[in-house]
Parts: C-alpha cells; structure tokens; sequence
C-alpha cells in the first residue's frame, strides 16, 4: 500500500529529503543536460565574430541598467513577429552571450535586430531624452550615460574571463582589449585599424556619440546597440517558415 | 538578545562577525576601484553594527532559564518585523516604478533611479525580503510548534535571519549601484550569491536537526514544505549562479551558460523560484495557519500527500513554457508545456483542501478578516494556478507572452496569493508571539483585507486588459495584409491601464501600512499574565521516538 510506505516515510527527515531531491532532479536533468550536445542548440555560423570590446563594455552596460526588464532580443517564429522585428532569432546567434538577454517583457519594442536600423545619432538623442524623438515613449532618460566616462583599464580582464568561458578571443584581443575600445570610437585616430585587422572589415568604427575628444558609455552602448542581430547572417539564410498566430475563430 | 546566549555562543557570535569584518575589509581592499569596494563597505558597516551589541553584552551573566522548557521566539519576532519593513520597501518601489511606467519623468538626472535599476530592488525587496524573512520566521515557528521542540541552536537562527538579511541588502544596494547579472530574479552577483549558499546551508541543517528533535513520530505535512522550500530553492540557486568573477577586486561576473543552455537554466530556476520559493514555502504556512484559525483539521491527508508530490515533481520540468516559439528545441518547450497543464491536479487539490478545511467554520471566515485573509489566498491561488497552466499552452503563450498578462498573472499569485497568506500568517502568529490576546484592532484587520482586495483586483484586471489588449495589437492585420498598428500604438493604449495599476499597486501598500501600524501597536498593549500551557515544547519523548 503506497499509504503505508508514506507513512514511514514520515518519520525519517533524511529519507525525506532524498526523496524530495529525487523527484526534483528528474526534469531539470531531461530538459537541461541534453541542450549541451544536440545539434540544434549547438549549430556552427564559421562567419560569425565576437563582440568587440566596446560592443560588450556597451552590452554590460545594457546589463547594468536592466534593459532586459523592457525589450526583449528574441524574435519568436510568429508571422507577426518576423514582419515586424525581422527574420526570427536562432539559437547560434546568442551563443556567446552570457547572460542571455532574451527577455520576458515588451514594454518596448525587440531589439534583436535593431542594429544598423537606426543612425547613432538617433541612438544618441532617443537615450538623451526618448521623448525627444518618440514623444508617446515612457522609456527612462539615460543622459548620464553621454556624461560617463568608459573604464577601458580592465577590458582586457573582462575578454580574458570570456575566454576561459570559451568564447574564441585570441591572446591579442585580450592584449589589445583597451586600445581596441579607444579605436572603435575614433575612427581617425591609429588605433581604428587594429579593430578592423582583428574583428573584420565589417566592424562599424565610428564616433558613437557624436563626440569625438572622449570616449563615453553612450559609446559603448551605442556601439552594442548597432551590432545587435548582425554578429551573423545565418538567420537570413534557409530557415523554415513561420507560424501564423493561432487565431480563436479558426 | 545577547543575554539570552551562553558565553560560548557568544565566542561563536563573535567570531563569525570578526571574520565577516575580515571579509568585508577584504572585499573593499580588493574592490576599491570598483562596486566591490563599496559593498566591502556595507559588510563592515553590518558586521560592526552586529558586533558592537554582542561585545558589550558579551560579559553579562549565563542565562539561568531551562532553556528546553520554552520555544526559542525572539529570532521569529525580528523576522517578522524585517519581514513587514521589507513588504513595506518593496511595495513602496514597486508603487514607484509602477508610476515610471505611467508618468516617466518620475525620475532624478541620475542612473540609481531609472525604470530598469529600481525593478529589481522592487521584485528582490518583495520576494526575498518580505516573502523570504516571512518563511524563515514562520517556518521557525511552524516547525518548533509541530514537532514540539525547540529550535536545535541558539545562535544559528540568528546567523539564518541576519545572513540572509545581508544578502538582500547587498543584493537592493547592488542594484542601485549598477551591480546585477540581468537574470530574472536572480540579480545579485557571484559574492552575494557565495554568501547566500553559506547562509542556506545553515538554514537546512538547522531545520533538518530540529526535525530529528521531534517528539512527533511524523513530520507534518507543513514541514514537508518547507523541506522542499529549502532543499531545492538551494540547488536552483547553485546551479544558475554558476558564474565566472572578471577578477576578485570585480563585482562583475560572466555566467558559465551561454546562450539558449543560459535560457534553459534561468528559467528552470526563474519558474521554480516561483514553485519551491514562492508556492512551497507558502503552502507550508497554508497547512499550518490556516486550520489553526479555524480551528478544523486538515481536510484530506491523501490530497496533501498527492499534491506535494505533484508539485515537487511537475513543477521542475515547467520553466520552458516561458520559451515558447523561440531558439529553444521544440520538444523542451512541448514537455515544458505539458506538464505546466498537469500542475493543475496538484495545485488545485492544495486549493481545494485547504478550502475543504474550512468546511464547518464558515461563519469564522465571515466574522473573521484573519481567517478571510487565508480563504482569499487560497482561491487566488487556485485562480493563478489554472491561469498559470492556461498561459503554459503554447497558443495561448503566443497572445500572452511579452505582454502585461504575465505582469497580471505573477500578481495574482504574488498579492493575492503570497502576500495575504502571508498577512493571514502574520496576523494569526503575532498575538500568539507577544503573548496577546489579540491583534490591537481587528477592525484595521478588516480595512487591510479590504485594502488588499481592491488593490490586487484593480492591478489584475488593469493587466489583464491591458496584456490582451497590446498582444492582439501587435497581431492585427489590415484587409492588405500589412500589420495594423506599429510598437507606439500598442504603448499608447497602455497608458490608462499603467496608471490604474499604479493605484491598485498603492491600495495594496496602504494596507501593508496599516499592518505595520496594526502589529506595532499589539506588541505595545499589555502581554497576558501567564502564557499557554500548551505553548511549550514536549517535556518527555513520545514512546515509539
């Protein structure tokens, strides 16, 4: 009788607690663990690069500010979402994003592919003041950012720490980490050609903020913002069709 | 509070606080070019500031008392108190950010106050100061009066109650300062993470050794709960934390999941936080409290045997529905989906038992605002769990996810639900703590469940229109084809929704007030000449221990 064996069962705290691992295991470790080698999670796009450095300085600083309460970086594959935001998003594009910044919320619009979508100048004005650009928008300022001085001393840390993760930085990223931030936001000055020779002629190097004596937060987040969705192109080419959204008439 | 400690637990008082000193010197060494250096410095402002009572108190006499002839009270009180002032914190910057939404110059120039650095301290400040110092301080009562021991440790409770307390704090302040790993409900970075898992392991052994105290041959189903609350809240905390400090004078860390592996893990914990931290824990005070107020026991024994078990083992494999249509494999999401839809069974055998108890005593709940406090969450939970399986179901997810329904539904269950169980709890355990005959004015009882009403139902609907409303908009087509409104149209037709909230979210802050006013003023009035003779622990242990 499984009564009777609950009963004893309600005399031993150990036994208890195993039990109450056990049966709480078993899910996370189907659902979970299987992730780690299936093709599916763990497709290849050969042509997709790492963040630079400004590009994550500005995602930490997306990270900083919780974005990811607001907009969300993951296009789902419903016909609605692909007209409105762009191809859906697909598993390799976010592979070396830690953490994930997929998001939960839409209290703004989807980022996932807002990069080259709009001019840094607009980027830069709309996180001044949203409501100078979008005036229905009840996004916070973030003017403090253009004000902020980037810390660029220990980039080099932060590219080493994702590379013990296993993102594919090479030594000289890392030992380049700080000119390399320097020269993406100056595109006059020497450094702007080591960003090029080391992440790709594709790298967008440009003033960000519009001002070119310093370089800022509004930089580096402006920088991220603009690479967002174009690290790859594997989600423009051969994906299978989308959903339509499942209407209550049908 | 020190006198009450032996001098060798006032060494291990001691010392534990020096060494959390040395740390938090260490931390503002390392750090100080850094956030670090600022939370190295809020360690040894706690540190100090515990330290400076133990230090002068630490030559007063022994404490002469039987100890064993009493339950130890004093760590349940503060944790009530903590408990209220958290609620109080929380729901105020929940009320603020609310508002935010509504009218966004509700801000200073400044980074600490905008929309994206105060969510967190609102959700951190509800969830783990309110809600977690509410379970430590009744799951120490629960299990002290159900197993009728006492608390095995007179220091460790305290170490519980102030640890995690620390936690919060660095994890609000950190939030403030710009120090988060953006992971939904588990904002607070790799050194406030490391310091919880000390304080959490503590918490288990100290349970799990006043358990093995019991002159009780069983363990009541309330404390099955709260076993579960503490084991695998532990576990989901370890393994989504699992992350890479950029150096140790760095407050910032990297995950070790990338990607979708990351999305899995978060929310697998985010989901189960929900179950284990938010239901598991809560059903403890439920099967508790509640046929206590009533005075009836527990409806069925088998219900709760089944529904325990459900919810231990379905709710884990749940988290994917929160990944419908995305970069996740389609079959996590299939299973994820499916089982969210059996939690149903569990959940709502929960509900009905617990409804079922009060079967008899139905007029208590009418005369009673305590024990309507307790009814009320139990239908909310009821509620929340069908609309939580509901949502789970991918097509529906597709209306629902992104948009303010999730906001609603996570407050069905989170006022409704957590808050006024949790408020039904409080107002049962305090006259019973300070020894009263009974709460200092129960009519301010009745205006706080009214008060509490109003509030989670304006909030819920409000979201619930507003969630339905701004999901339909983004999937409206005109007769061309072309999709009918753009982003700013939906955010628009928000705006009325933000600001009913906004007042439903203040209602409910009124009446946690007047709550805090309500017990202040009870622990004032005359305690009871003598206290229960049933209120002590089991003199002799139980033939058959």
């Amino acid at each position: 009788m499984p009564e009777l064996f609950h009963r004893k069962l309600e005399r031993s705290a150990i036994g208890f607690v195993l039990a109450i691992i056990a049966a709480a295991s078993v899910g996370g470790i189907v659902e979970i663990a299987p992730l780690f080698t299936i093709d599916e999670t763990v497709e290849e796009a050969p042509d997709m690069r790492v963040y630079t450095p400004l590009e994550l300085a500005g995602r930490n600083i997306y990270v900083r500010e919780g974005c990811y309460a607001c907009h969300s970086q993951m296009i789902r594959t419903l016909r609605d979402e692909v007209e409105r935001y762009g191809p859906y998003s697909l598993a390799v594009e976010s592979q070396y994003d830690r953490p994930m910044l997929w998001g939960s919320k839409r209290t703004g619009p989807d980022l996932a592919r807002v990069g080259g979508k709009y001019s840094d100048f607009w980027h830069v004005a709309h996180l001044i003041n949203p409501r100078d650009v979008v005036p229905e928008s009840n996004m916070p300022a973030y003017a403090f950012l253009a004000r902020t001085e980037l810390r660029t001393s220990d980039l080099g840390q932060h590219l080493a720490a994702q590379q013990a993760l296993g993102v594919p930085y090479t030594d000289e990223m890392v030992a380049n980490a700080a000119r390399d931030a320097y020269g993406q936001a100056f595109p006059d000055s020497e450094a702007a050609s080591g960003v090029s020779e080391r992440y790709g002629e594709t790298t967008q190097v440009s003033a960000f903020d519009g001002v070119a004596t310093r370089l800022t937060e509004m930089d580096a987040l402006v920088a991220y913002l603009q690479v967002l969705g174009r690290l790859t192109d594997a989600a423009f080419r051969d994906t299978a069709a989308t959903e339509q959204a499942p209407d209550a008439e049908d | 509070m020190i006198g009450k400690l032996s001098s060798t637990e006032r060494q291990y008082a001691a010392v534990v606080l020096v060494m959390l000193l040395a740390a938090g010197i260490g931390m503002a060494a390392l750090g100080r070019s850094d956030t670090l250096g600022v939370h190295g410095l809020l360690v040894i402002l706690f540190a100090g500031g515990l330290l400076y009572p133990v230090l002068s108190g630490f030559y007063e006499p022994e404490p002469t008392e039987d100890r064993e002839a009493s339950y130890y009270d004093d760590p349940i009180k503060v944790g009530i108190v903590l408990s209220m002032a958290w609620a109080v914190f929380g729901m105020s910057m929940g009320v603020w950010v609310a508002a935010q939404l509504a009218w966004p110059d509700l801000a200073f120039d400044a980074a600490w106050s905008t929309f994206g650095r105060l969510r967190p301290t609102h959700t951190s400040g509800v969830i783990f100061g309110f809600g977690g110092n509410a379970l430590i301080a009744t799951s120490f009562h629960v299990v002290q009066r159900t197993s009728r021991a006492r608390l095995a440790g007179q220091f460790s409770p305290w170490f519980v109650l102030f640890g995690f307390n620390l936690f919060c704090l660095l994890a609000v302040s950190g939030y403030l300062l710009g120090v988060t790993q953006s992971k939904e409900y588990a904002e607070a970075e790799w050194y406030a993470d490391l310091w919880l898992v000390v304080v959490w392991v503590t918490y288990f052994v100290l349970f799990l050794r006043t358990i093995a105290r019991r002159r009780e041959p069983h363990i009541y189903v309330a404390n099955w709960y709260f076993m579960a609350f503490i084991v695998v809240v532990a576990i989901l905390h370890i393994v989504n934390n699992l992350a890479v400090p950029v150096s140790w004078g760095h407050a910032k860390s990297y995950t070790i999941w990338p990607g979708v592996q990351d999305a899995m893990v978060q929310w697998w914990y985010g989901h189960n936080a929900v179950a284990f931290f938010l239901t598991a824990g809560f059903l403890g005070m439920l099967y508790y409290y509640l046929p206590v107020r009533a005075q009836r026991p527990i409806f069925s024994y088998r219900l709760s045997i089944l529904s325990f078990w459900g919810i231990t083992f379905f709710y884990m494999w749940a988290g994917s529905h929160h990944l419908h249509y995305t970069a996740l494999p389609h079959w996590v999401q299939t299973l994820g989906m499916t089982f969210s839809v059996m939690l149903l069974v569990p959940s709502w055998a929960s509900a009905g038992n617990a409804l079922l108890t009060l079967n008899g005593a139905w007029h208590r709940v009418r005369d009673d605002a305590t024990l309507r406090f307790m009814m009320a969450a139990a239908v909310f939970y009821g509620l929340s769990t069908f609309e939580g399986s509901f949502m789970a179901i991918r097509p529906v997810n597709a209306l629902s996810h992104y948009t303010d329904w999730t906001v609603g539904h996570v407050h069905a269950g989170a006022l409704g639900w957590v808050a006024l169980i949790t408020f039904g709890s409080f107002y049962t355990l305090v006259p019973t703590l300070w020894n009263r005959e009974g709460m200092y004015s129960a009519r301010l009882v009745e205006v706080h469940f009214w008060l509490a009403i109003a509030g989670t139902l304006i909030y819920v609907f409000a979201m619930w229109n507003s969630g339905i409303i701004q999901g339909l908009m983004w999937r409206t087509y005109t007769e061309d084809g072309a999709l009918a409104y753009s982003f700013v149209d939906s955010l628009v037709a928000m705006y009325p929704y933000y600001i009913a909230r906004a007042f439903g979210g203040l209602l409910f802050l009124i009446g946690a007030v007047v709550c805090c006013y309500n017990i202040w003023m009870t622990v004032r009035t005359v305690p009871l000449a003598k206290r229960l003779e049933s209120d002590v622990p089991a003199a002799v242990a139980l033939p058959g221990e």
